[in-house]
């Protein structure tokens, strides 16, 4: 699998000369398997300049973690939408009460946006996701819901042999006394145990945790020990605060290397790829 | 061991901050979890209750009616809400592993998840002063 990040920011865009290099699109994931087949991974801001590059990609499967606007906000930009000939199949959490379409056609029609779902020219199916895996082409994809508020998924993503665990927005810590606890108890766990490669949320620094628990983030330190927990071989830190400027983040990230984590620890940067 | 589905580990860590005593099974009436409230009435600590099933408790805390009357497995709240998918409340005896008899009311709510997914119930519970 090969794994581009088109957006790596949290909670809003946040363009601007002091995030210039960690990037200031919010989360947008590109995956491709070793045949070419792609999957995309939430509809941050980051999918615009993504969709740029899909002017011959026929079918496009894009998985939302949740709903919240720095995960789709990117979506009425997305150019295979508005290309006849393009099949699009969206899938994200199921609702009990409302379906997929209904939930995002909030934000996708008038006044909020000028076109509406039914108006776009593609091909669009939109799928609720239970907790049973599925196959998607050469990808063996399992969604599980995880510690975040109103209803999100975490991504385990196999393909070739290797897996991809991507939780964008993640507060396993939230209420536990001493983080990590046992795997039984730990949000996301089956989903990154021993992944090669994690995206995991690392919002904050520890120091402002505090005035943040219960918003659905981690602390740099709850990050580091979930990857510990989960034993994978790289952690990507993901979903970075809009306030943290690439400075910050620098030290925050040398911080984080200080500590010796068993693993790979690789920034998340827009732009990178990696090989999984 | 696998990963519990989140609506448990969150209602197990809410738990952990409540002074309600409150017990957690799972789908299959298995034991996960009491927090501290509950340890003081059913007088054991979680961690020396091991391997513990619902239908077993009736007989274990010598659950009785208020008149004195055995409660079996399946009439109180815990097994009702887990057999039946329901919520069920009872006024009841029960004696504490420490010895002690108590008067207890107790809440039971099934734990109904989307997608359909029965994960379990949950019993709150509380002693009733007694005159």
């Amino acid at each position: 699998m090969k794994v581009t990040l088109w957006g790596t920011r949290g909670s809003i865009p946040s363009a601007g000369p002091e995030t210039v290099r960690y990037g200031g699109n919010t989360a947008c994931v590109e995956v491709r398997a070793s045949d070419g087949s792609l999957l995309v991974l939430d509809a941050g801001s980051g999918i615009r300049r993504l969709g740029a590059t899909l002017a011959s990609e026929r079918r496009i499967d894009l998985l939302l973690s949740h709903l919240h606007m720095d995960h789709v906000q990117g979506l009425g930009f997305f150019a295979p939408f508005f290309r006849p000939g393009a099949e699009v199949h969206l899938w994200g959490p199921s609702s009990t009460d409302q379906r997929m379409r209904e939930r995002l056609a909030r934000y996708l029609s008038p006044p909020l946006f000028p076109v509406r779902i039914r108006d776009l020219p593609c091909a669009l199916s939109i799928h609720g996701l239970t907790e049973d895996p599925f196959a998607l082409g050469p990808f063996r994809v399992t969604a599980k819901l995880i510690c975040h508020p109103g209803g999100t998924l975490g991504y385990r993503i196999e393909e070739g042999g290797r897996v991809l665990a991507y939780l964008p927005d993640h507060e396993p810590a939230l209420g536990v006394r001493h983080f990590p606890r046992e795997p039984e108890w730990t949000s996301g766990y089956d989903l990154a145990r021993g992944a090669d490669v994690l995206i995991h949320d690392a919002q904050y620094a520890d120091g402002e945790y505090a005035d943040h628990e219960g918003w659905g983030h981690s602390a740099m330190s709850h990050t580091l020990a979930m990857a510990s927990l989960c034993d994978v071989r790289r952690l990507v830190t993901f979903h970075h605060d809009p306030s943290h400027s690439d400075d910050f983040l620098d030290a925050l990230h040398e911080d984080a290397l200080s500590c010796r984590p068993p693993y790979e620890l690789v920034p998340g940067r827009e732009g990178l790829t990696l090989e999984v | 061991m696998a990963q519990q589905a989140i609506e448990l580990i969150l209602l197990r860590q809410w738990a952990s901050y409540l002074t309600v005593p409150l017990l957690l099974v799972d789908h299959e009436g298995v034991l996960l979890f009491f927090n501290e409230a509950a340890e003081r009435v059913l007088g054991q600590r979680f961690e020396d209750a091991g391997d513990l099933r619902a239908e077993q408790l009736a007989d274990l805390f010598n659950l009785q009616y208020e008149d004195g009357e055995r409660l079996s497995p399946v009439e109180h709240p815990l097994g009702i809400a887990l057999r039946e998918r329901r919520p069920a409340h009872l006024r009841m005896r029960m004696r504490g592993l420490d010895g002690s008899w108590r008067l207890i009311e107790s809440t039971s709510m099934p734990v109904e998840a989307q997608g359909s997914r029965h994960l379990g119930a949950f019993a709150m519970f509380w002693e009733v002063p007694q005159p």
